[in-house]
């Protein structure tokens, strides 16, 4: 369970999960489920048309989750943010397509990219997600206070001089950051329910902001620990056992929370 | 080849037996997802229309691999998917946003978990690609009966609530106070929404889904200011733009030396998208009026 190509899934594993706890509790917090789950997707188109181009796969996802995160920010100034996320989704969906139709590439790329692939992760790769992470977190620590302000009472942030929709930008940005480091190792759609499960269920347990973000990081290791180890053991993609642990965490956190609401003080 | 050729329709179009059952089952699809995404755009809930599209793929995927009907586990799955998130979710706008997010999640993890079932016993060569992209091109003649039938029942349900659906989506508590169950309301069109959604998956795959469900009715509802007029425009800028997009990739095997064919589903996005964009301009230009 721990034999050298196991140890750099490990090791890729424990930088990714505590950045997506702390970038997914602001995700949570400020109701961004939807856009966390466009931006990744869509940086997925990103890489195939990277690969289309011979150029580095990393770079085409950076560039489609900034542009993805760009759009979405710019265009929900005018309309509502639902609608543009979806339609920024489609649009870079269907680059995907058109790119995906130009090439011979096949399906085991596309499944890796969807769904990750950590447990092919090099050591040369750990270095480049560890930096990312850390700037993931440094921009998060810098936009901490206007991000829980603007979050929690827009109109208070408004007033003391934040511009909510900046901060929103940025934050969307941050993911977008979070979404190009992590994407080729746990894929597309399994970074979102490493936002989603642990952050929601640590603020179902406290609502102290400072202890909340570390529960959801512990609980985001924890997750993805458990899903390594599940995976190891029964050979089933670690995709499934986060998505599912994710989704048990959440449905965990609300009994938690009903059962506190219940019980006689 | 026999054939209309002129400019605009290259040779077989007219006489392409994929054509006549891209533009049949487009048309249905389009007019079905404009009218349930009038009420999606309306209600905010343009995550869970998308994630449904998700769901049940997943479901699909999972029906291919025990061997059901794809249609079974496209339209059931998302049935549970959509009865879960209405379950869970919250009725405020972020809970409902969490809640949506969850069931994506786990489905998302099934649909991982089914896929490499399927690569590993062989029984879905090509299905990744298959179940997230679709295409509008390889739906065969014995799914338009069943995507009409299902069509129609999504629409029955719209239309036998869309009264007390609007009032509760416009004013919760004005509802309540005429006594309407905005509870069972919100979870019929739920239950319609995975209906629609997951036939449009399913015929024309996950992006396509999202994008005829969302794009129309958005841009109608920038355009017109009754309910009459956004449904009917939204209908004819979906079947518009999916009969123009089959239309352009059919041409686009033609386009250049390549004779690779561009994905329906890119030309019928580009085009929902850029008439999106341009639905802003008429009220951006009345506001540089206003300013002066």
């Amino acid at each position: 369970m721990f034999t050298s190509f196991m140890l750099n899934a490990w090791l890729v594993a424990t930088v990714v999960a505590p950045v997506a706890g702390v970038v997914g509790y602001f995700v949570v917090l400020r109701g961004s489920a939807f856009p966390a789950h466009a931006i990744p997707k869509g940086a997925f188109a990103g890489a195939a048309g990277a690969s289309l181009l011979g150029i580095s796969t990393l770079l085409g996802l950076a560039v489609f989750a900034l542009l993805g995160a760009l759009g979405i920010g710019a265009l929900g100034r005018r309309g509502r943010q639902d609608v543009v996320t979806a339609l920024a989704l489609v649009m870079m969906l269907a680059l995907g397509a058109a790119f995906l139709s130009r090439t011979t590439q096949y399906e085991p790329e596309v499944y890796a990219l969807l769904f990750g692939e950590v447990l092919g992760v090099s050591t040369t790769a750990i270095l480049p997600v560890a930096g990312l992470g850390l700037a993931c977190v440094a921009a998060i620590a810098a936009l901490y206070r206007p991000l829980l302000l603007s979050a929690v009472v827009p109109e208070v942030a408004e007033a003391r001089g934040v511009r909510n929709h900046r901060i929103e930008i940025w934050f969307l940005l941050v993911v977008a950051l979070a979404t190009a480091m992590t994407l080729p190792v746990v894929g597309a759609l399994l970074i979102f329910s490493l936002m989603i499960g642990p952050p929601a269920a640590a603020r179902s347990v406290t609502s102290r902001p400072g202890t909340a973000l570390a529960a959801s990081a512990g609980l985001a290791l924890v997750t993805v620990w458990a899903a390594l180890a599940a995976s190891y053991a029964s050979n089933w993609p670690v995709g499934f056992f986060v998505g599912v642990l994710a989704a048990l965490l959440y449905g965990a956190g609300r009994a938690w929370a009903g059962w506190r609401r219940i019980r006689p003080a | 080849m026999p054939g209309v050729l002129t400019a605009v329709f290259e040779p077989g179009f007219f006489s392409s037996p994929q054509v006549h059952i891209a533009v049949v089952v487009g048309g249905v699809v389009a007019v079905v997802s404009a009218v349930v995404g009038v009420f999606t755009v309306i209600r905010g809930q343009s995550f869970a229309g998308h994630a449904l599209g998700d769901v049940s793929a997943a479901g699909g995927s999972g029906a291919l691999l025990i061997g059901l009907s794809p249609v079974a586990g496209f339209v059931g799955l998302g049935i549970a998917g959509a009865g879960t998130m209405d379950l869970i979710g919250v009725q405020r706008l972020r809970g409902r946003d969490l809640a949506t997010g969850v069931v994506l999640g786990a489905a998302i993890g099934l649909t991982a978990l089914f896929l490499y079932l399927g690569s590993t016993t062989g029984a879905a060569a090509g299905a990744t690609q298959q179940i997230l992209f679709g295409s509008i091109f390889v739906v065969t003649p014995g799914t338009v009966p069943v995507v009409a039938v299902l069509g129609t029942i999504a629409l029955a349900t719209i239309a036998a609530v869309s009264r007390p659906l609007l009032l509760s989506t416009v004013s919760p508590d004005l509802a309540v106070a005429r006594g309407i169950p905005v509870r069972l309301v919100g979870l019929l069109y739920m239950l319609a929404l995975a209906v629609a959604v997951g036939l449009s998956s399913l015929a024309i795959g996950a992006i396509l889904a999202t994008a005829l469900l969302i794009g129309p009715p958005a841009a109608a509802l920038r355009l017109t200011s009754t309910m009459a007029r956004a449904l009917a425009v939204a209908c004819l800028i979906g079947v518009l733009a999916t009969w123009l997009g089959v239309l352009l990739a059919y041409d686009s095997f033609y386009w250049g030396s390549s004779h690779l064919a561009l994905p329906v589903s890119f030309f019928v996005v580009a085009l929902v998208f850029t008439t999106y964009l341009a639905s802003g301009l008429p009220a951006a230009r009345r506001a540089r009026a206003v300013r002066g």
